[in-house]
Formats: structure tokens, sequence, C-alpha cells
């Protein structure tokens, strides 16, 4: 009985386990989706990015330098992003947004809103 | 003693720093020329034509203050290890300059520790221009809440001590994309009116965080319209243009015109186009101090030139 017991609490600890597994997977995948940038070795990659409109796109410096994401006519910009901080911005409207880092603006990216 | 030695004091100076693994490096600027002298020599006064020059400022660069990665993690400790070291000089310059990038992300608590720590500075008069970490929001809410009185809010600015004209000027802000620093029309136009009508024997010092001429395109080492700035005081006797943003020195003479950039009291970076940016170096923690310093400069009237020295915290 008390073996029995044990064994479905056994079960249970395992079944949640396997749930945070999957959770922690589903987040992974998330990070490698098209609307993620990385900014690294001073460069915006993806350099070019094709969205639909309404979707939201993430950037996260991996540089010991810190970074800015700056809209070059002024919609957005971000604080100055340290090494592993992010910024979003959600892109309601269709068109070409260019964008690059106010601290080092020979790195550039173009976002292309659909 | 032998006569193969060499007399003259410059080579002389040369040899021994080094022989000192170049702890210090004064450079004399006579006709145009830039020779390395001792700087030991130069502050025991052996050097008549270093002596006889009032220690007028010294400049303070680069410190960082937030910044935390493995590089330094104590850019704190460096800069108030730089204080001691100047307060504990036997001829202390009047003011200091501080050429930028003052704090890291420009936050506010950054500013004040700077603030705190540049108190214990033994030099009452204290200039700055802002670097684009001190800016990174766009406008330099923090650093012109703090920095702005001096020039209005506009950033540059002017001001005459011991008969020498210090304009600071500022060339990290509205940077355009693919860009290297800019002063913009309206900057160019003040500093155009500034100097009119002045003497061309007022001996001239420019301070600005970004170098003043392109050292490397690709990092956006330099400022783009600083030939229109230039147009306006090559008809001077003696300039001498102060510049940080680069971590490291870097030297020029053009006619009468000194560029030099300074170390930074934080941490070094890599020299141009080694690596993928112009991040922060990571060196052996006995090798760091020897990369970080500052720079005094002498201005000397009769004949006019100035006198760069560099000198690292170890």
């Amino acid at each position: 009985m008390l073996t029995t017991t044990l064994r479905r609490a056994f079960l249970v600890s395992l079944g949640v386990g396997m749930l945070m597994a999957a959770s922690a997977n589903f987040s992974v995948a998330q990070a490698q989706e098209p609307n993620a940038v990385v900014l690294k070795n001073f460069m915006f990659s993806p350099m070019s990015l094709t969205i639909k409109a309404g979707s939201t796109v993430t950037w996260k410096n991996l540089d010991g330098e810190p970074h800015t994401v700056v809209n070059d006519s002024g919609l957005f910009r971000s604080s100055a992003l340290d090494q592993n901080d992010t910024y979003k911005y959600t892109f309601d409207k269709p068109g070409v947004y260019k964008i690059f880092c106010g601290i080092h603006p020979n790195m550039k990216e173009t976002i292309t809103v659909q | 003693m032998s006569s193969n030695l060499p007399s003259d004091p410059s080579r002389r100076g040369a040899l021994k720093c080094l022989a000192f693994g170049g702890v210090g490096t004064v450079f004399v600027l006579a006709g145009g020329i830039l020779a390395p002298v001792d700087l030991a020599l130069a502050a025991s006064g052996q050097d008549p034509s270093v002596a006889s020059g009032v220690p007028l400022f010294l400049q303070i660069s680069d410190s960082h203050i937030g910044f935390n990665k493995e590089a330094n993690p104590d850019v704190a400790g460096t800069l108030k290890q730089t204080i001691d070291f100047v307060n504990a000089m036997p001829i202390k310059p009047e003011l200091t300059i501080h050429t930028g990038d003052i704090t890291h992300l420009s936050k506010a608590e950054e500013f004040d520790l700077a603030a705190q720590l540049m108190s214990g500075l033994n030099i009452t008069e204290l200039h700055t221009v802002p670097g684009e970490h001190d800016v990174t929001d766009g406008t330099g809410t923090e650093y012109f809440s703090r920095f702005g009185k001096a020039s209005d809010n506009k950033g540059y600015y002017s001001f005459d001590h011991n008969g020498v004209h210090f304009i600071g000027l500022v060339n990290v802000m509205h940077f355009k994309p693919n860009g290297l620093g800019g002063l913009g029309d309206d900057q160019l136009a003040w500093l155009e009116n500034d100097l009119k009508g002045r003497s061309s024997s007022t001996p001239i010092v420019v301070f600005a965080h970004m170098p003043m001429w392109t050292i490397y395109e690709p990092w956006g080492w330099g400022t783009g319209d600083a030939g229109q700035a230039m147009s306006y005081l090559k008809r001077f006797g003696s300039v001498t243009v102060l510049n940080g943003h680069i971590h490291q020195i870097v030297s020029k003479v053009e006619g009468n015109i000194t560029f030099h950039t300074a170390r930074s009291t934080a941490y070094p970076q890599p020299t141009a186009g080694n690596g993928p940016g112009p991040g922060p170096l990571k060196v052996a923690s006995d090798q760091l101090p020897r990369m970080l310093g500052v720079t005094s400069i002498k201005i000397v009237r009769h004949p006019i030139k100035a006198t760069l020295a560099d000198t690292t915290l170890v």
C-alpha cells in the first residue's frame, strides 16, 4: 500500500518534471523565432527581417559593450542595453523601418513589415 | 663619461622611457615635431624647456562609471586610483577636463557616483563634454541636468584661462546611421563666430569626446565634419585638440595643430580594426593599470608650444 502511494507520487512528480521540460523547450523554440534579433559582435543578426503587421520584435544584446536600438525616423529608441538586456517593439503599420545603434551607428538593420 | 652618450636631453629621455617600460612619456611639441622626453625629468624641472611651462590642466577620459564586466569589474576603483594619483602630483594642474563617457549607460546613479568620486579631486575647476555613453537616451537629459549650465544646455562652450582659449565641442549627438561623430551646422557656425577676431597668437585648446580626425572609419573613430572646424583653427599658432573615446593614445600633428587621444580610466580597447568592434579589451589584471591613465598639458608662451604628458596608473 505504502509502496503504491510512493510510486504514484513519484509518477506525478515525474509528470510535472516532464511538463516543465516541455515548457522549457517551448521557450527555447520561441527565442529562435524570426521575430528575435540579437546584437552580437557589433552587428544586428539578422540584418534584415520581414514580419507581419502587429508583430513584436525582441532585440537582445549579447555583447559586453552596450548597444541601443534606434529607428532612424525617430519612431522608437531603446535605452542603453547592457549585456543580455532586451528591448521589444510592436510594429503596427506596414512599411520599411531602418534601425541602427545610437552608440555604434555603423550597426544597422532593416525591418520590413507586411 | 663617454662621448657616445646622447647629449640631447630629449633623446636621453626617450631611452630612459624605454628602460622604464613606458611608464610615462612627455611629448614636447616644438616646431611641429613631437619628441618624447622622460616624465621624471620633466617633473624634476631639469629640462628648462619643459620646466618653464605652467602646468595648466589635466585630462581625464572615459571613466565609464557603471561598467562591471570582466575587462574591469571595478571602474570606480580605478577612477579613484586616478584621482589619488593626481592628488599626489607634486605640481598640480589648475583645472581638469573630462572628455566624456563619464558614465557607461547614462543612468542617474552612475552620474551621481562619478560626481561623488570626482569631487575628491584636489582641483577646483572641472570642465566636461559628453561622450555617446552619456547621452544614450538621445537628448542627454541626465548629462545636461548636471553639466549643462556651462553651455546653456548646448553642450559646446568656450572659456579663457591663463591666456589660453579653451573650446569644448560636442560630436556625439544626433548620430546618423553608418556615420562618424558630427558637430552639425549650428555648432560650426558658433565655433566660427567664437574664433572670429581672436589673435592668431592665442593658444587654443579644443576638447571633444570623439577623435577630431578619422582614425578608423569602420568603427566610427572620427568626426565627419571636423575638417570644417579645422579650417577655422588652422591660422592659430598653437592648437591642441584633445579627445577620448578610443581608450588608447593616438597622436597626429598637422601644421600647428596637435591631435591627441587620451587613455581611459576604466578599460582599454583594441587597436583599430583588431577584432569585431571597439568593445572592452580584457587584459591580464596586472597589465590593466598600465593601460589606464591621465594626460597633463602645459602651455609655454615664448616660444609658443604645448607639452602633453601621458601617465599610467603604475
